[in-house]
Protein backbone atom coordinates (compact mmCIF):
# COMPACT_ATOMS: atom_id res chain seq x y z
CA UNK A 1 0.00 0.00 0.00
CA UNK A 2 3.01 2.61 -0.43
CA UNK A 3 1.79 5.59 -2.76
CA UNK A 4 4.12 5.31 -5.92
CA UNK A 5 4.60 8.85 -5.31
CA UNK A 6 6.99 8.55 -2.37
CA UNK A 7 9.80 10.03 -2.96
CA UNK A 8 13.22 9.90 -2.15
CA UNK A 9 14.26 13.10 -1.75
CA UNK A 10 13.03 16.13 1.04
CA UNK A 11 10.37 17.25 -1.34
CA UNK A 12 7.00 16.15 -2.23
CA UNK A 13 6.40 14.57 -5.40
CA UNK A 14 3.80 16.69 -6.89
CA UNK A 15 3.66 15.10 -10.28
CA UNK A 16 4.03 11.41 -9.47
CA UNK A 17 1.72 12.54 -6.63
CA UNK A 18 -0.92 13.55 -9.33
CA UNK A 19 -0.42 10.13 -11.23
CA UNK A 20 -2.08 8.37 -8.36
CA UNK A 21 -5.44 10.54 -8.40
CA UNK A 22 -7.20 9.10 -11.37
CA UNK A 23 -10.11 11.96 -11.00
CA UNK A 24 -7.24 14.71 -11.98
CA UNK A 25 -6.93 13.72 -15.42
CA UNK A 26 -10.30 14.49 -16.00
CA UNK A 27 -11.06 17.10 -18.55
CA UNK A 28 -14.24 19.67 -17.42
CA UNK A 29 -16.00 21.69 -20.41
CA UNK A 30 -13.20 20.70 -22.57
CA UNK A 31 -10.28 22.22 -20.20
CA UNK A 32 -8.15 19.90 -17.47
CA UNK A 33 -9.92 20.08 -13.88
CA UNK A 34 -8.27 22.21 -11.39
CA UNK A 35 -9.81 21.02 -8.12
CA UNK A 36 -9.74 23.67 -5.82
CA UNK A 37 -12.86 22.25 -3.38
CA UNK A 38 -10.98 20.08 -1.28
CA UNK A 39 -12.28 21.53 1.70
CA UNK A 40 -15.70 20.20 0.43
CA UNK A 41 -14.66 16.91 -0.55
CA UNK A 42 -11.11 15.29 -1.41
CA UNK A 43 -10.07 13.08 -4.58
CA UNK A 44 -9.34 9.78 -4.10
CA UNK A 45 -5.60 8.08 -4.62
CA UNK A 46 -6.36 4.55 -6.97
CA UNK A 47 -4.38 2.66 -3.40
CA UNK A 48 -7.92 3.98 -1.96
CA UNK A 49 -10.41 3.03 -4.76
CA UNK A 50 -8.02 -0.25 -5.11
CA UNK A 51 -8.82 -1.34 -1.77
CA UNK A 52 -12.12 -0.92 -1.87
CA UNK A 53 -12.32 -2.81 -4.99
CA UNK A 54 -10.49 -5.45 -3.35
CA UNK A 55 -12.31 -5.84 -0.28
CA UNK A 56 -15.43 -6.31 -2.11
CA UNK A 57 -14.28 -8.40 -4.62
CA UNK A 58 -12.37 -11.04 -2.31
CA UNK A 59 -13.16 -10.15 1.16
CA UNK A 60 -16.59 -9.19 1.84
CA UNK A 61 -18.17 -10.40 4.97
CA UNK A 62 -20.15 -9.22 8.00
CA UNK A 63 -18.05 -8.57 11.21
CA UNK A 64 -18.06 -9.92 14.80
CA UNK A 65 -20.24 -12.53 13.60
CA UNK A 66 -19.69 -15.53 11.79
CA UNK A 67 -17.19 -18.26 12.61
CA UNK A 68 -16.32 -18.64 8.96
CA UNK A 69 -12.91 -17.53 7.70
CA UNK A 70 -14.39 -14.37 5.52
CA UNK A 71 -16.15 -13.31 8.66
CA UNK A 72 -12.67 -13.65 10.62
CA UNK A 73 -11.31 -11.79 7.94
CA UNK A 74 -13.43 -9.21 7.24
CA UNK A 75 -13.04 -8.61 11.50
CA UNK A 76 -9.66 -8.50 11.34
CA UNK A 77 -9.55 -5.71 8.66
CA UNK A 78 -11.91 -3.87 10.14
CA UNK A 79 -10.37 -3.86 13.57
CA UNK A 80 -6.55 -3.18 12.40
CA UNK A 81 -8.14 -0.01 10.60
CA UNK A 82 -9.20 1.18 14.11
CA UNK A 83 -5.42 0.51 15.16
CA UNK A 84 -4.90 2.30 12.08
CA UNK A 85 -6.48 5.36 13.08
CA UNK A 86 -5.43 5.64 16.74
CA UNK A 87 -2.18 5.55 15.22
CA UNK A 88 -3.13 8.37 13.12
CA UNK A 89 -4.36 10.40 15.88
CA UNK A 90 -2.23 9.22 18.42
CA UNK A 91 -4.70 7.82 20.48
CA UNK A 92 -4.03 6.01 24.01
CA UNK A 93 -5.95 2.80 23.07
CA UNK A 94 -7.67 1.45 20.20
CA UNK A 95 -11.69 1.53 21.97
CA UNK A 96 -10.90 5.18 21.87
CA UNK A 97 -11.61 5.19 18.30
CA UNK A 98 -15.42 5.05 17.41
CA UNK A 99 -16.54 4.32 13.47
CA UNK A 100 -19.32 7.07 12.43
CA UNK A 101 -20.85 7.86 9.36
CA UNK A 102 -18.61 11.53 9.37
CA UNK A 103 -17.56 14.22 11.71
CA UNK A 104 -21.46 15.65 11.81
CA UNK A 105 -22.58 11.92 13.29
CA UNK A 106 -19.74 11.65 15.43
CA UNK A 107 -20.88 15.69 17.01
CA UNK A 108 -24.72 14.64 16.96
CA UNK A 109 -23.19 11.14 19.40
CA UNK A 110 -21.86 13.32 21.32
CA UNK A 111 -24.05 16.07 21.71
CA UNK A 112 -26.92 13.57 22.54
CA UNK A 113 -24.99 10.74 24.64
CA UNK A 114 -23.01 12.90 26.63
CA UNK A 115 -25.78 15.96 26.45
CA UNK A 116 -28.19 13.38 27.84
CA UNK A 117 -25.93 12.23 30.67
CA UNK A 118 -24.15 15.60 31.62
CA UNK A 119 -26.04 18.83 30.48
CA UNK A 120 -29.33 20.57 32.09
CA UNK A 121 -31.22 23.05 32.64
CA UNK A 122 -29.16 26.59 32.71
CA UNK A 123 -25.60 24.81 31.50
CA UNK A 124 -24.04 26.09 29.03
CA UNK A 125 -22.00 24.99 25.73
CA UNK A 126 -19.43 26.93 24.73
CA UNK A 127 -18.70 27.45 20.76
CA UNK A 128 -17.04 29.63 18.25
CA UNK A 129 -18.14 31.93 15.90
CA UNK A 130 -15.92 30.39 13.36
CA UNK A 131 -17.79 27.37 13.47
CA UNK A 132 -19.77 24.78 10.87
CA UNK A 133 -23.06 24.69 10.86
CA UNK A 134 -22.60 21.03 11.97
CA UNK A 135 -21.31 22.28 14.92
CA UNK A 136 -23.48 25.00 15.72
CA UNK A 137 -26.36 22.77 14.87
CA UNK A 138 -26.69 19.80 17.25
CA UNK A 139 -25.52 21.37 20.43
CA UNK A 140 -28.07 23.89 19.88
CA UNK A 141 -30.99 21.49 19.69
CA UNK A 142 -29.30 19.64 23.16
CA UNK A 143 -29.21 23.44 24.55
CA UNK A 144 -33.47 23.25 23.71
CA UNK A 145 -34.18 19.83 24.96
CA UNK A 146 -32.59 20.41 27.90
CA UNK A 147 -32.80 24.58 29.14
CA UNK A 148 -29.16 24.81 28.47
CA UNK A 149 -27.77 28.04 27.37
CA UNK A 150 -25.00 28.45 23.97
CA UNK A 151 -22.72 30.66 24.55
CA UNK A 152 -20.07 32.16 21.35
CA UNK A 153 -16.53 32.77 21.58
CA UNK A 154 -15.53 35.81 19.24
CA UNK A 155 -13.37 36.22 16.51
CA UNK A 156 -11.01 38.66 15.65
CA UNK A 157 -11.54 40.83 11.83
CA UNK A 158 -8.15 38.45 10.86
CA UNK A 159 -10.40 35.48 11.84
CA UNK A 160 -8.95 34.47 15.14
CA UNK A 161 -10.43 33.64 18.19
CA UNK A 162 -10.50 35.98 20.98
CA UNK A 163 -9.03 33.93 23.64
CA UNK A 164 -9.27 36.42 26.38
CA UNK A 165 -13.05 36.55 25.61
CA UNK A 166 -12.84 32.54 25.46
CA UNK A 167 -11.68 32.72 28.93
CA UNK A 168 -14.04 34.71 30.29
CA UNK A 169 -16.98 32.48 28.97
CA UNK A 170 -16.18 29.54 30.84
CA UNK A 171 -18.12 29.53 34.22
CA UNK A 172 -19.15 27.30 36.44
CA UNK A 173 -21.91 26.61 34.66
CA UNK A 174 -20.52 25.11 31.45
CA UNK A 175 -20.02 21.75 30.69
CA UNK A 176 -18.55 21.30 27.19
CA UNK A 177 -16.46 23.04 24.29
CA UNK A 178 -17.02 22.62 20.86
CA UNK A 179 -14.12 24.72 18.57
CA UNK A 180 -13.04 23.56 15.29
CA UNK A 181 -9.17 22.92 14.82
CA UNK A 182 -9.16 24.42 11.60
CA UNK A 183 -11.99 27.02 9.97
CA UNK A 184 -13.37 25.53 6.75
CA UNK A 185 -14.25 29.00 5.66
CA UNK A 186 -11.05 30.76 6.74
CA UNK A 187 -8.83 28.36 7.16
CA UNK A 188 -7.85 29.71 10.44
CA UNK A 189 -5.78 27.23 12.18
CA UNK A 190 -7.05 27.38 16.37
CA UNK A 191 -5.07 27.00 18.98
CA UNK A 192 -6.64 24.15 20.09
CA UNK A 193 -4.04 23.19 23.04
CA UNK A 194 -4.61 26.05 24.60
CA UNK A 195 -8.02 26.36 24.32
CA UNK A 196 -8.15 22.77 26.03
CA UNK A 197 -5.99 24.47 28.51
CA UNK A 198 -8.33 27.19 29.91
CA UNK A 199 -11.34 24.58 29.81
CA UNK A 200 -9.42 21.76 31.72
CA UNK A 201 -8.14 24.34 34.58
CA UNK A 202 -11.92 24.42 35.36
CA UNK A 203 -12.55 20.85 34.34
CA UNK A 204 -14.16 21.31 31.47
CA UNK A 205 -13.98 18.68 28.55
CA UNK A 206 -13.49 20.11 25.25
CA UNK A 207 -14.51 18.47 21.60
CA UNK A 208 -12.38 19.83 18.90
CA UNK A 209 -14.13 19.74 15.45
CA UNK A 210 -10.82 18.11 13.12
CA UNK A 211 -12.81 17.83 9.54
CA UNK A 212 -10.73 20.27 8.35
CA UNK A 213 -7.11 19.80 10.19
CA UNK A 214 -6.67 15.64 9.25
CA UNK A 215 -5.50 16.15 5.77
CA UNK A 216 -2.99 18.86 6.17
CA UNK A 217 -1.37 18.74 9.96
CA UNK A 218 -0.42 15.56 11.80
CA UNK A 219 -2.70 15.41 15.01
CA UNK A 220 -2.19 14.14 18.73
CA UNK A 221 -4.91 13.81 20.60
CA UNK A 222 -2.73 13.79 23.74
CA UNK A 223 -0.68 16.91 23.03
CA UNK A 224 -3.81 18.33 22.17
CA UNK A 225 -5.20 17.24 25.27
CA UNK A 226 -8.96 17.31 23.92
CA UNK A 227 -11.41 14.97 25.22
CA UNK A 228 -12.99 14.15 21.96
CA UNK A 229 -11.87 14.27 17.88
CA UNK A 230 -14.17 14.14 14.83
CA UNK A 231 -13.05 14.05 11.57
CA UNK A 232 -14.68 12.49 8.14
CA UNK A 233 -13.45 9.93 5.71
CA UNK A 234 -13.83 11.25 2.64
CA UNK A 235 -11.99 15.05 3.67
CA UNK A 236 -8.63 12.86 4.13
CA UNK A 237 -8.28 11.05 0.33
CA UNK A 238 -10.92 8.39 2.04
CA UNK A 239 -14.69 6.66 1.23
CA UNK A 240 -17.53 8.99 1.73
CA UNK A 241 -20.01 7.56 4.83
CA UNK A 242 -17.34 6.93 7.39
CA UNK A 243 -15.71 9.43 9.53
CA UNK A 244 -14.03 8.62 13.41
CA UNK A 245 -14.78 10.03 16.98
CA UNK A 246 -12.04 10.03 19.74
CA UNK A 247 -13.28 9.91 22.91
CA UNK A 248 -11.21 9.69 26.10
CA UNK A 249 -11.88 6.20 27.16
CA UNK A 250 -13.34 7.29 30.74
CA UNK A 251 -16.18 9.85 29.43
CA UNK A 252 -16.84 6.97 26.41
CA UNK A 253 -17.82 4.45 29.46
CA UNK A 254 -19.76 7.11 31.11
CA UNK A 255 -21.82 7.76 28.16
CA UNK A 256 -24.97 6.75 27.45
CA UNK A 257 -25.58 4.74 23.96
CA UNK A 258 -26.54 6.59 21.04
CA UNK A 259 -28.40 4.03 18.81
CA UNK A 260 -29.71 1.08 19.86
CA UNK A 261 -29.23 -2.18 17.53
CA UNK A 262 -27.30 -5.34 16.75
CA UNK A 263 -23.32 -5.04 18.44
CA UNK A 264 -24.04 -2.80 20.66
CA UNK A 265 -25.15 -4.90 23.05
CA UNK A 266 -23.80 -7.81 25.62
CA UNK A 267 -27.18 -9.36 25.83
CA UNK A 268 -30.86 -8.53 25.68
CA UNK A 269 -33.43 -9.85 27.42
CA UNK A 270 -37.28 -7.95 26.92
CA UNK A 271 -36.83 -6.91 31.05
CA UNK A 272 -32.89 -5.95 30.44
CA UNK A 273 -30.33 -5.47 27.97
CA UNK A 274 -26.97 -5.00 28.62
CA UNK A 275 -24.48 -3.16 26.56
CA UNK A 276 -21.33 -3.82 24.60
CA UNK A 277 -18.00 -2.26 25.99
CA UNK A 278 -16.27 0.89 24.25
CA UNK A 279 -16.47 1.15 21.45
CA UNK A 280 -18.60 -1.25 20.42
CA UNK A 281 -21.38 0.33 22.44
CA UNK A 282 -21.58 3.10 20.40
CA UNK A 283 -21.46 1.39 16.52
CA UNK A 284 -25.01 -0.42 16.21
CA UNK A 285 -25.97 -1.97 13.18
CA UNK A 286 -23.77 -3.07 10.53
CA UNK A 287 -20.92 -0.77 10.39
CA UNK A 288 -19.35 1.08 6.76
CA UNK A 289 -17.23 -1.81 6.83
CA UNK A 290 -15.33 -1.31 3.18
CA UNK A 291 -15.81 2.71 3.89
CA UNK A 292 -13.50 1.87 7.28
CA UNK A 293 -10.82 -0.27 5.91
CA UNK A 294 -10.92 2.05 2.95
CA UNK A 295 -9.81 5.09 5.20
CA UNK A 296 -7.55 3.00 6.56
CA UNK A 297 -5.93 2.67 3.32
CA UNK A 298 -6.49 6.72 2.98
CA UNK A 299 -4.57 7.08 6.30
CA UNK A 300 -1.43 4.30 4.74
CA UNK A 301 -1.27 6.44 1.51
CA UNK A 302 -0.85 10.18 3.38
CA UNK A 303 0.94 9.14 6.12
CA UNK A 304 3.36 7.29 3.70
CA UNK A 305 3.91 10.85 2.04
CA UNK A 306 5.06 12.77 5.25
CA UNK A 307 3.39 14.91 7.30
CA UNK A 308 6.71 17.08 7.23
CA UNK A 309 6.64 17.34 3.70
CA UNK A 310 2.81 17.44 2.77
CA UNK A 311 3.07 20.70 5.39
CA UNK A 312 5.65 22.16 3.84
CA UNK A 313 4.39 21.80 0.40
CA UNK A 314 0.94 23.18 1.56
CA UNK A 315 2.63 26.20 3.23
CA UNK A 316 4.54 27.03 -0.25
CA UNK A 317 1.02 26.71 -2.16
CA UNK A 318 -0.54 28.93 0.24
CA UNK A 319 1.96 31.19 0.44
CA UNK A 320 1.91 31.91 -3.69
CA UNK A 321 -1.89 31.80 -3.35
CA UNK A 322 -1.96 34.61 -0.76
CA UNK A 323 0.36 36.96 -2.57
CA UNK A 324 -0.85 36.01 -5.91
CA UNK A 325 -4.70 36.86 -5.01
CA UNK A 326 -3.59 40.14 -2.84
CA UNK A 327 -2.27 41.70 -6.94
CA UNK A 328 -5.29 41.30 -7.66
CA UNK A 329 -7.74 44.99 -7.45
CA UNK A 330 -10.84 44.93 -5.62
CA UNK A 331 -10.01 41.42 -4.07
CA UNK A 332 -9.90 41.19 -0.71
CA UNK A 333 -9.32 37.76 1.40
CA UNK A 334 -11.55 36.99 3.74
CA UNK A 335 -9.54 35.27 6.71
CA UNK A 336 -5.93 36.53 7.34
CA UNK A 337 -5.14 34.74 10.71
CA UNK A 338 -1.57 34.11 11.60
CA UNK A 339 -1.74 30.39 11.23
CA UNK A 340 -3.75 28.69 8.17
CA UNK A 341 -3.99 25.92 6.59
CA UNK A 342 -5.66 25.11 2.76
CA UNK A 343 -8.13 27.78 2.55
CA UNK A 344 -7.62 31.12 0.11
CA UNK A 345 -11.72 32.61 0.90
CA UNK A 346 -12.32 35.68 -0.81
CA UNK A 347 -14.66 38.52 -2.06
CA UNK A 348 -14.20 40.66 -5.21
CA UNK A 349 -15.90 43.83 -5.72
CA UNK A 350 -18.72 43.87 -8.01
CA UNK A 351 -18.79 40.43 -8.49
CA UNK A 352 -20.98 37.75 -6.42
CA UNK A 353 -19.39 34.56 -5.83
CA UNK A 354 -21.96 32.44 -7.40
CA UNK A 355 -21.14 34.34 -10.92
CA UNK A 356 -17.35 33.75 -9.99
CA UNK A 357 -18.33 30.26 -9.90
CA UNK A 358 -19.92 29.81 -12.69
CA UNK A 359 -17.36 31.49 -14.63
CA UNK A 360 -14.12 29.68 -13.09
CA UNK A 361 -16.40 26.79 -13.69
CA UNK A 362 -16.03 27.28 -17.20
CA UNK A 363 -12.18 27.29 -17.28
CA UNK A 364 -12.15 24.07 -15.58
CA UNK A 365 -11.83 25.09 -12.16
CA UNK A 366 -13.42 24.04 -9.07
CA UNK A 367 -14.34 26.12 -6.70
CA UNK A 368 -16.86 27.05 -3.57
CA UNK A 369 -18.78 30.03 -3.63
CA UNK A 370 -21.36 30.63 -0.87
CA UNK A 371 -21.93 30.29 2.94
CA UNK A 372 -19.50 27.23 3.32
CA UNK A 373 -22.72 26.38 5.97
CA UNK A 374 -21.42 29.34 8.32
CA UNK A 375 -24.18 31.81 7.91
CA UNK A 376 -23.54 33.10 11.69
CA UNK A 377 -19.86 33.63 10.48
CA UNK A 378 -21.23 35.36 7.12
CA UNK A 379 -22.89 37.51 8.88
CA UNK A 380 -19.73 38.42 11.23
CA UNK A 381 -18.15 38.78 8.32
CA UNK A 382 -20.68 41.32 6.96
CA UNK A 383 -20.77 38.94 3.16
CA UNK A 384 -23.50 37.10 2.18
CA UNK A 385 -21.41 34.65 0.58
CA UNK A 386 -17.62 34.42 -0.57
CA UNK A 387 -15.51 32.29 -2.93
CA UNK A 388 -13.62 29.81 -1.55
CA UNK A 389 -10.65 28.01 -2.95
CA UNK A 390 -9.31 24.91 -0.83
CA UNK A 391 -6.26 23.23 -1.06
CA UNK A 392 -4.75 19.51 -1.51
CA UNK A 393 -1.39 18.28 -1.39
CA UNK A 394 -2.00 17.40 -5.00
CA UNK A 395 -2.66 20.36 -6.09
CA UNK A 396 0.06 23.25 -8.11
CA UNK A 397 1.53 26.33 -8.35
CA UNK A 398 0.33 26.37 -11.82
CA UNK A 399 -3.15 26.00 -11.05
CA UNK A 400 -3.24 28.88 -8.57
CA UNK A 401 -2.23 30.65 -11.46
CA UNK A 402 -5.07 29.73 -13.29
CA UNK A 403 -7.30 30.79 -10.77
CA UNK A 404 -5.83 33.72 -10.84
CA UNK A 405 -6.02 33.95 -14.44
CA UNK A 406 -9.73 32.99 -14.63
CA UNK A 407 -10.68 35.63 -11.95
CA UNK A 408 -8.91 38.48 -13.84
CA UNK A 409 -11.49 37.29 -16.96
CA UNK A 410 -14.32 37.16 -14.46
CA UNK A 411 -13.68 40.83 -13.78
CA UNK A 412 -13.19 41.85 -17.47
CA UNK A 413 -16.77 40.62 -17.91
CA UNK A 414 -18.06 42.26 -14.96
CA UNK A 415 -16.17 45.86 -16.12
CA UNK B 1 -14.83 33.42 -22.73
CA UNK B 2 -17.36 30.36 -23.97
CA UNK B 3 -19.99 31.30 -25.87
CA UNK B 4 -22.63 29.80 -23.47
CA UNK B 5 -20.98 32.42 -20.94
CA UNK B 6 -21.38 35.42 -23.38
CA UNK B 7 -24.61 34.15 -23.34
CA UNK B 8 -25.11 34.29 -19.96
CA UNK B 9 -23.98 37.13 -19.11
CA UNK B 10 -25.32 39.26 -21.53
CA UNK B 11 -25.02 43.37 -21.53
CA UNK B 12 -28.42 43.37 -20.58
CA UNK B 13 -27.81 41.38 -17.62
CA UNK B 14 -24.69 43.42 -16.77
CA UNK B 15 -26.38 46.35 -16.58
CA UNK B 16 -29.50 45.70 -14.57
CA UNK B 17 -27.06 44.03 -12.34
CA UNK B 18 -24.84 46.87 -12.14
CA UNK B 19 -28.34 49.48 -11.90
CA UNK B 20 -31.09 47.50 -11.20
CA UNK B 21 -34.44 49.32 -12.30
CA UNK B 22 -37.33 49.40 -9.21
CA UNK B 23 -34.81 48.66 -6.51
CA UNK B 24 -36.52 50.43 -3.74
CA UNK B 25 -39.00 49.79 -1.07
CA UNK B 26 -42.78 49.90 -1.28
CA UNK B 27 -44.94 50.99 1.16
CA UNK B 28 -48.72 50.40 1.70
CA UNK B 29 -48.21 47.34 -0.66
CA UNK B 30 -47.78 43.62 0.18
CA UNK B 31 -44.50 42.48 0.61
CA UNK B 32 -42.85 38.85 0.20
CA UNK B 33 -39.68 37.41 1.05
CA UNK B 34 -37.28 34.71 -1.08
CA UNK B 35 -34.43 33.00 -0.29
CA UNK B 36 -32.07 30.87 -2.05
CA UNK B 37 -30.09 29.08 0.72
CA UNK B 38 -27.85 27.68 -1.33
CA UNK B 39 -25.98 31.04 -2.09
CA UNK B 40 -27.30 32.52 0.43
CA UNK B 41 -29.08 35.46 -1.59
CA UNK B 42 -32.28 36.97 -0.13
CA UNK B 43 -34.40 39.51 -1.73
CA UNK B 44 -37.88 41.45 -0.70
CA UNK B 45 -40.49 41.63 -3.84
CA UNK B 46 -42.67 44.35 -3.07
CA UNK B 47 -45.98 45.07 -5.16
CA UNK B 48 -49.33 46.81 -5.25
CA UNK B 49 -52.14 45.75 -6.86
CA UNK B 50 -55.31 47.97 -7.44
CA UNK B 51 -57.98 46.48 -9.50
CA UNK B 52 -56.24 43.52 -9.95
CA UNK B 53 -53.69 45.03 -11.59
CA UNK B 54 -49.60 45.52 -10.69
CA UNK B 55 -50.17 49.46 -10.23
CA UNK B 56 -46.30 49.02 -8.49
CA UNK B 57 -43.62 46.72 -8.21
CA UNK B 58 -39.90 47.00 -6.46
CA UNK B 59 -37.53 44.84 -5.05
CA UNK B 60 -34.11 44.73 -2.14
CA UNK B 61 -31.85 42.61 -1.42
CA UNK B 62 -28.46 40.85 -2.31
CA UNK B 63 -27.79 38.30 -4.60
CA UNK B 64 -25.83 37.65 -7.68
CA UNK B 65 -25.94 38.86 -10.90
CA UNK B 66 -28.66 36.37 -12.31
CA UNK B 67 -31.15 36.76 -9.50
CA UNK B 68 -30.53 40.79 -9.38
CA UNK B 69 -31.13 41.33 -13.01
CA UNK B 70 -34.16 39.00 -12.99
CA UNK B 71 -35.60 40.68 -10.25
CA UNK B 72 -34.92 44.06 -12.14
CA UNK B 73 -35.88 42.69 -15.50
CA UNK B 74 -39.21 41.04 -14.10
CA UNK B 75 -40.21 44.39 -12.41
CA UNK B 76 -40.18 46.10 -15.46
CA UNK B 77 -42.22 43.29 -17.55
CA UNK B 78 -44.84 43.35 -14.59
CA UNK B 79 -46.14 46.97 -13.93
CA UNK B 80 -48.94 47.81 -15.20
CA UNK B 81 -50.17 43.86 -16.24
CA UNK B 82 -53.26 42.37 -14.82
CA UNK B 83 -52.24 39.41 -11.84
CA UNK B 84 -53.61 36.58 -14.48
CA UNK B 85 -51.45 37.79 -17.13
CA UNK B 86 -47.99 38.17 -14.24
CA UNK B 87 -48.92 34.84 -13.64
CA UNK B 88 -49.02 33.24 -17.13
CA UNK B 89 -45.51 35.23 -17.94
CA UNK B 90 -43.99 33.47 -14.94
CA UNK B 91 -45.00 30.59 -16.55
CA UNK B 92 -43.57 31.67 -19.46
CA UNK B 93 -40.58 32.47 -18.36
CA UNK B 94 -40.15 29.26 -16.52
CA UNK B 95 -40.60 27.29 -19.06
CA UNK B 96 -37.82 29.63 -21.24
CA UNK B 97 -35.38 29.07 -18.62
CA UNK B 98 -35.79 25.27 -17.88
CA UNK B 99 -35.72 24.79 -22.08
CA UNK B 100 -33.30 22.15 -23.46
CA UNK B 101 -30.14 23.84 -23.56
CA UNK B 102 -29.50 23.24 -27.16
CA UNK B 103 -33.62 23.85 -28.55
CA UNK B 104 -34.92 27.17 -29.80
CA UNK B 105 -36.23 29.76 -27.25
CA UNK B 106 -39.52 31.63 -27.83
CA UNK B 107 -39.04 35.34 -27.35
CA UNK B 108 -40.46 36.82 -24.27
CA UNK B 109 -39.18 40.52 -25.03
CA UNK B 110 -36.69 41.52 -22.51
CA UNK B 111 -37.03 38.68 -20.86
CA UNK B 112 -35.32 36.62 -23.27
CA UNK B 113 -31.95 38.34 -21.98
CA UNK B 114 -32.36 35.53 -19.77
CA UNK B 115 -32.54 32.82 -21.96
CA UNK B 116 -28.88 32.08 -20.97
CA UNK B 117 -29.74 30.61 -18.21
CA UNK B 118 -30.70 27.25 -19.68
CA UNK B 119 -27.42 26.24 -20.32
CA UNK B 120 -27.06 26.71 -16.57
CA UNK B 121 -29.35 23.97 -14.67
CA UNK B 122 -27.84 24.99 -11.71
CA UNK B 123 -28.52 28.96 -12.43
CA UNK B 124 -32.36 28.51 -12.83
CA UNK B 125 -33.11 29.06 -9.28
CA UNK B 126 -30.73 32.17 -9.14
CA UNK B 127 -33.25 33.42 -12.14
CA UNK B 128 -36.63 32.19 -10.56
CA UNK B 129 -35.77 33.26 -7.02
CA UNK B 130 -37.92 37.18 -7.81
CA UNK B 131 -40.63 35.59 -9.55
CA UNK B 132 -41.44 32.78 -7.12
CA UNK B 133 -41.37 35.68 -4.50
CA UNK B 134 -43.73 37.69 -6.28
CA UNK B 135 -46.01 35.11 -7.03
CA UNK B 136 -45.93 35.01 -2.88
CA UNK B 137 -46.79 38.68 -2.34
CA UNK B 138 -49.21 38.11 -4.32
CA UNK B 139 -50.78 35.29 -3.08
CA UNK B 140 -50.56 35.14 0.18
CA UNK B 141 -48.75 38.51 1.66
CA UNK B 142 -45.57 38.60 3.90
CA UNK B 143 -44.37 35.22 3.68
CA UNK B 144 -41.09 34.22 2.91
CA UNK B 145 -40.56 31.87 0.38
CA UNK B 146 -37.71 29.69 -0.24
CA UNK B 147 -36.16 27.96 -3.70
CA UNK B 148 -35.44 25.08 -1.94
Amino acid sequence: MTPVALASHATLDVEAIRRDFPLLQRHVHGRPLVYLDNAATTQKPQQVIDRLVRFYSSENANIHRGVHLLSVEATDAYDHARERVRQFLHAAEAREIVFVRGATEGINLVASTFGRAHVGPGDEIVISEMEHHSNIVPWQRLCEAKGARLRVIPITDEGELQLEAYETLLGSRTRLVAVTHVSNALGTVNPVAAIVQMAHARGIPVLVDGAQAVAHMPVDVQAIGCDFYVFSGHKLFGPTGVGVLFGRAALLEAMPPYQGGGDMIRSVAFDETTYNEIPYKFEAGTPNIAGVVGLAAAIEYLTALGFDRVQAYEHSLLVHGTAALQEIDGLRLTGTASRKAGILAFVVDGIHPHDLGTILDRDGIAIRAGHHCCQPLMTRLGVPATARASLALYNTKQEIDALVTSLRGAQAVFA
Amino acid sequence: MSAELQDLYQEVILDHNRQPRNFRVLEGGRKAEGANPLCGDRLTVYVRIENDVIADVGFRGAGCAISKASASLMTESVKGKSVADANALFARFQQMITAPQDGPVEPLGKLTALAGVRQFPVRVKCASLAWHTLHAAIATPDEVVSTE
